[in-house]
């Protein structure tokens, strides 16, 4: 299991570049679809809590998903694999200092690979949309958060919170209306 | 000096919520202005960099300014003071989570957060769309890789390998 741990999230660092949003498919497949480790309500909680927790999202990910698995050794192992890649590319890169930025064959290389950055993003986006919007109220919270993070650049924090707030009202008071629910730890509070 | 650089980087890693671009101001703020370790256009240069190497820009920074400043040693000490703060933050939540994951008003507040976060995601696509598409060949590879991704189970990574060299082929 820490073997499996390691490599698996070594090939995520190894694999995303620039970092963020565009990490959320590689690491979805790996994951949720190869290793099901998370499943994927679990996936999209996680990248709710690496919003409003300090760090990338792949940090954030490997240590809870290593964590989850194999406890506090195989979160330290999860988070040194996702690393390990970045730190060994950028040393042989200052090793050699080469301005590798200036070459036109990797300038060319980097216009290829920049919309598929995008549409990994963009399918981030659907796959997660799809899973989660299934009733009207879902509609409303994720079309107010567009508009308070695009429209009136609100911080993601910010939109995260408010939209916790907002489940909680709506969801938490469904859920106490019927106290028999939430005593048995009510799974009757679905998506 | 290898002190200052964990402390500084550990600031860095608490301080960054959500990663990527959003930590580039912070970055060049302790690292230009407040340590003067960089000048500007060397930071920019680490950015360029963080760009073309594999994993999140904080990262790439620490490791780059830690050996810059240090060597292999001032590498190492600057990334883990950057990947310190989420280790410790996500292992408390993770303990926590994983025992209230089934209390129905913390799965309440998760129902409320999951269409936000289709929302954020897809703000970011919105907010990487100018730099991405630039003409007809950049929208053209964008089309085709969303399609390949939702009806096909090509690899993610394969595509953006593909799509580098068809950049060398086209550009």
């Amino acid at each position: 299991m820490l073997w499996s741990l390691f490599s698996t999230f070594f090939k995520i660092g190894a694999t995303t570049f620039g970092g963020g949003h565009a990490m959320v498919p590689v690491i979805h497949r790996e994951v949720v679809d190869t290793h099901g480790w998370l499943t994927n309500e679990e996936m999209i909680d996680m990248i709710a809590i690496a919003e409003v927790t300090p760090g990338p999202v792949a940090i954030n990910t490997a240590t809870f998903v290593g964590y989850k698995k194999a406890g506090l050794i195989g979160s330290i192992v999860a988070t040194a694999g996702v690393v390990l890649p970045s730190f060994i590319a950028i040393l042989i890169v200052v090793s050699f200092f080469l301005k590798i930025e200036d070459s036109p064959i990797v300038n060319a290389f980097f216009k290829g690979m920049r919309p598929t950055i995008l549409a990994l993003v963009a399918w981030a986006a659907y796959r997660i949309a799809r899973v989660t919007l299934k009733e009207w109220m879902a509609y409303l919270i994720c079309g107010g958060a567009l508009l308070l993070v695009l429209g009136l650049k609100f911080h993601p924090i910010g939109v995260i919170a408010l939209s916790a707030a907002v489940g909680l009202m709506h969801y938490g008071v469904r859920s106490a209306l019927r106290p028999g629910d939430a005593q048995q730890g009510g799974n009757r509070v679905d998506n | 000096m290898i002190i200052k650089l964990f402390t500084t980087f550990f600031l860095i890693g608490l301080f960054t919520f959500g990663g990527g671009y959003a930590m580039i101001p912070l970055i060049q703020k302790e690292v230009v202005i407040t340590n003067h370790w960089l000048t500007m256009t060397e930071f920019i240069d680490v950015v360029g960099i963080a760009e073309v190497t594999p994993g999140p820009i904080a990262i790439n920074s620490a490791t780059f300014i830690g050996y810059k400043m240090a060597g292999i040693a001032g590498s190492a000490l600057a990334t883990l003071g950057v990947v310190l703060p989420s280790l410790i933050i996500i292992v408390v939540i993770a303990s926590v989570f994983l025992k209230v994951e089934d209390n129905p008003y913390v799965k309440a507040a998760f129902s409320g957060m999951r269409p936000a976060v289709a929302a954020l995601i897809a703000s970011a696509a919105v907010n990487i769309l100018p730099n991405s598409i630039v003409d007809v060949p950049t929208a053209a590879i964008a089309v085709v890789a969303f399609l390949l991704l939702r009806f096909t189970k090509v690899s993610p990574i394969l595509l953006l390998l593909a799509s580098g060299a068809l950049g060398i082929v086209v550009f």
